[in-house]
């Protein structure tokens, strides 16, 4: 089985299992105690999480305050509906997320366009009396590289704030450094599924929306895991370390990809994007049949949440493909554990596939 | 003087069972998105659906399963979503639901906390928890869930200091917590007794709680729940044995006369605070805790023994010993020496 679906989740580094084995002790240890009781197991589980919270920040501009959360979904969530902001624009290639969430806080949500390219304007006009505005760091389905810190800059401009999932983007490139708010998740970068963080500039007023304990300084109650913690902690330092490596890999693999499939039409621009992305049609595909002949490689059509819905991505749709060119189109996703060799037999695979098709 | 920890905090978290670690190994082996369509996706979604039917089978539940972060977070989905509004609420609550309790109705208490069923009426949506986290005092749910279900309302059992332990309780939703019964600290899970009590989110869990699934931890919590609650008879014991020690040697056991869970007990050393003594237990290398983990070292009075009409300095003198699966003797032996010690009374003869 050949893995290219990085975008719907990412392998465990196996620095990051490491790290959280000592907090999945059991009787007789004391990696198991509530961070949050006063005793000395309790204080040394509240150490663990702090060692982690300062590697998760290491990902994130310098400064402001790091909430851990159980994903990035709960992180966005806790950004739109907690900041209280009313009139929200959302880009149109934002994941549900994002979408769902806005929408159901403001009906009225403006939604920022994308050019064929699937990047926003910087120079996008907001509209009077915009709250927030909510932009992703790099799209989840095509990969594209949106400039969140122009964006960010059009909005304080404007008198909004500026929420940046950088999902897809934390610990392979540098944050937006002038964002208010940036949600991100563990398992998009090596670290474990049950986790994500949002990042808050000092000076924000967050209403909770899980109330309790009063854990995470008031923002989100529930019983901290310093196992989820660690393994986070640990994926946010393995990335910081190794993030020119692991870039110069993906574009390697990129480029060895690409001549393969070079009679495949690329979504999404070819310069503003994440390389661990290659989201590409071929007109007259039948991608069902095409991932059901192809049972060996792990792909997608789409983002993993959305996969099987039937529903034409909003993406492509966004970029302005018509419906039978976007259910043509499929998303590889590679990064730090693919091979170079498995890469390229996984492209032969589909290419040939695709040409069995006659097309 | 002993350096070995004794851990008596099971009530804050309890250890990750060994069965429960190697369910976690395996679930992080099956690391891809349950929600992808490829082969490995589908893999990862059968495990978790597996798990799923597992532990509704194992708790005797019928209805649905909705995984979440852990109690806090089921909690404030049901009060959130639930389509009834929340209008009564025992005064004995974890935070978790206190602090979503707006203006609903504090029912009324006894002296062991337990709340008035001549009290309850209305066909709103009503929060009264399985077991006190600081007293171990059992609500009687089942008459409790009748009543409300008479008047129309819907009951909601936060259930993290009674599941995996006691029988659940007859309620219409039921949050609990992994890591307090041997599972990991990270998951848990909201008990849906039909979904129309709900309004849906979208995304993942039937469009009930949107999030990518938390797969290694949901395994680790069936594993958790597999190993049974055998254990729990012998923890009466210890737990009648360590409260006769206490009093013995002039404390008091809190709401002694009431049905309590046998794992969770509080008690009062009068004329010493529970901070000092706890800074004493925690030199002997004795973990206890006064009132819930959240919060320990607050120094508030707590609410939950306000409410049963201590006043506030008993209330203060009050510590919560809670017992685990491996809790021995020696280890009751060990604390009421250290108790003891701390009240400045000589041991027995």
């Amino acid at each position: 089985m050949i893995y290219l679906d990085y975008q719907a989740t990412t392998p465990l580094a196996p620095e990051a299992r490491e790290a959280m084995l000592p907090w999945l002790g059991g009787p007789g240890s004391i990696g198991f105690a509530n961070p949050h009781s006063p005793h000395r197991p309790g204080r040394a589980a509240a150490a663990a999480v702090e060692v982690a919270r300062e590697q998760v920040a290491a990902l994130l501009p310098a400064g402001g305050r790091v909430v851990f959360t159980s994903g990035a979904t709960e992180a966005l969530n806790l950004a739109l509906a907690g900041i209280g902001r009313r009139h929200l624009a959302v880009s149109a290639i934002e994941h549900a997320a994002v979408l769902d969430t806005a929408g159901a806080l403001d009906p009225a949500t403006t939604i920022l366009p994308v050019d064929r390219e699937g990047v926003i304007d910087p120079a996008v006009s907001l509209c009077e009396g915009t709250g927030l505005v909510a932009v992703m760091q790099v799209n989840n389905e095509i990969g594209t590289i949106q400039p969140v810190e122009q964006l960010a800059e059009a909005a304080h401009a404007a008198g909004a704030l500026f929420l940046c999932d950088a999902v897809q983007g934390a610990g392979k490139i540098a944050p937006p450094a002038n964002a208010d708010l940036i949600a991100i998740s563990a398992h998009k970068l090596y670290g474990p599924k049950g986790i994500g963080a949002l990042w808050v500039r000092d000076g924000l007023e967050l209403a909770p929306l899980i109330h309790g304990g009063g854990q995470e300084q008031g923002l989100r109650s529930g019983t901290l895991s310093p196992a989820l913690c660690a393994g986070f902690g640990a994926a946010a330092a393995l990335s910081m370390g190794r993030m020119e490596e692991d870039a110069a890999h993906v574009a390697l693999l990129w480029e060895r990809a690409r001549a393969i499939l070079g009679r495949w039409t690329l979504n999404g621009s070819t310069e503003m994007r994440w390389l661990g992305n290659l989201n590409l049609r071929l007109a007259g595909l039948d991608v069902t049949r095409l991932m059901s002949e192809l049972r060996q490689v792990a792909f997608s059509a789409g983002s993993a949440c959305a996969s099987g819905s039937g529903r034409t991505s909003h993406v492509l749709k966004a970029i302005g493909l018509v419906d039978k060119d976007a259910k043509a189109s499929i998303r590889l996703g590679f990064g730090r554990y693919t091979e170079v060799r498995e890469l390229e037999d996984a492209c032969a695979q589909i290419d040939a596939a695709a040409a069995a098709q006659g097309v | 003087m002993p350096t070995k920890p004794l851990y008596l905090d099971h009530a804050a978290s309890t250890p990750l069972l060994p069965a429960a670690r190697d369910a976690w190994l395996e679930g992080a082996a099956i690391w891809a998105n349950p929600s992808s369509p490829h082969r490995q996706g589908r893999a990862a979604r059968s495990a978790l659906e597996d798990a799923r039917a597992k532990i509704a089978e194992m708790l005797g539940w019928t209805g649905e399963v909705v995984f979440t972060s852990g109690a806090s977070e089921a909690i404030a989905l049901a009060i959130v979503r639930s389509k009834k509004p929340l209008c009564a609420v025992s005064p004995v609550e974890h935070e978790a639901v206190l602090r979503h309790a707006g203006a609903a109705r504090r029912l009324p208490v006894d002296a062991s906390g337990r709340v008035d069923l001549d009290s309850l009426g209305g066909d709103g949506l009503v929060a009264i928890q399985q077991v006190n986290s600081e007293t171990g005092v059992i609500q009687p749910l089942d008459e409790v869930a009748s009543r409300v279900r008479e008047s129309g309302g819907v009951l909601l059992a936060d259930c993290a200091q009674g599941a995996g332990k006691l029988p659940l309780p007859g309620a219409d939703l039921i949050a609990l917590a992994a890591h307090k019964f041997g599972g990991p600290i990270g998951i848990g899970a909201l008990l849906v007794r039909d979904w129309a009590m709900l309004e849906p989110v979208g995304g993942q869990e039937r469009g009930y709680r949107a999030g990518t699934e938390n797969l290694p931890g949901v395994l680790a919590m069936v594993a958790a729940l597999e190993a049974g609650s055998d254990w729990v008879g012998e923890a009466l014991r210890l737990r009648n044995m360590l409260e006769a020690g206490i009093v013995d040697a002039g404390g008091e056991a809190i709401a002694a006369d009431a049905t309590r869970s046998p794992t969770i007990g509080g008690y009062r050393m009068p004329g010493k605070s529970s901070a000092a003594q706890l800074i004493r237990f925690d030199a002997m290398g004795i973990a206890v805790s006064a009132g819930s983990a959240c919060s320990s070292g607050s120094l508030r009075t707590s609410h939950v023994l306000s409410a049963m009409g201590l006043d506030d300095k008993a209330a203060s003198e009050v510590i919560r010993v809670s017992i685990g699966r491996e809790t021995c003797e020696a280890d009751v032996d060990r604390f009421l020496a250290a108790w003891r010690e701390i009240a400045g009374k000589r041991a027995a003869a």
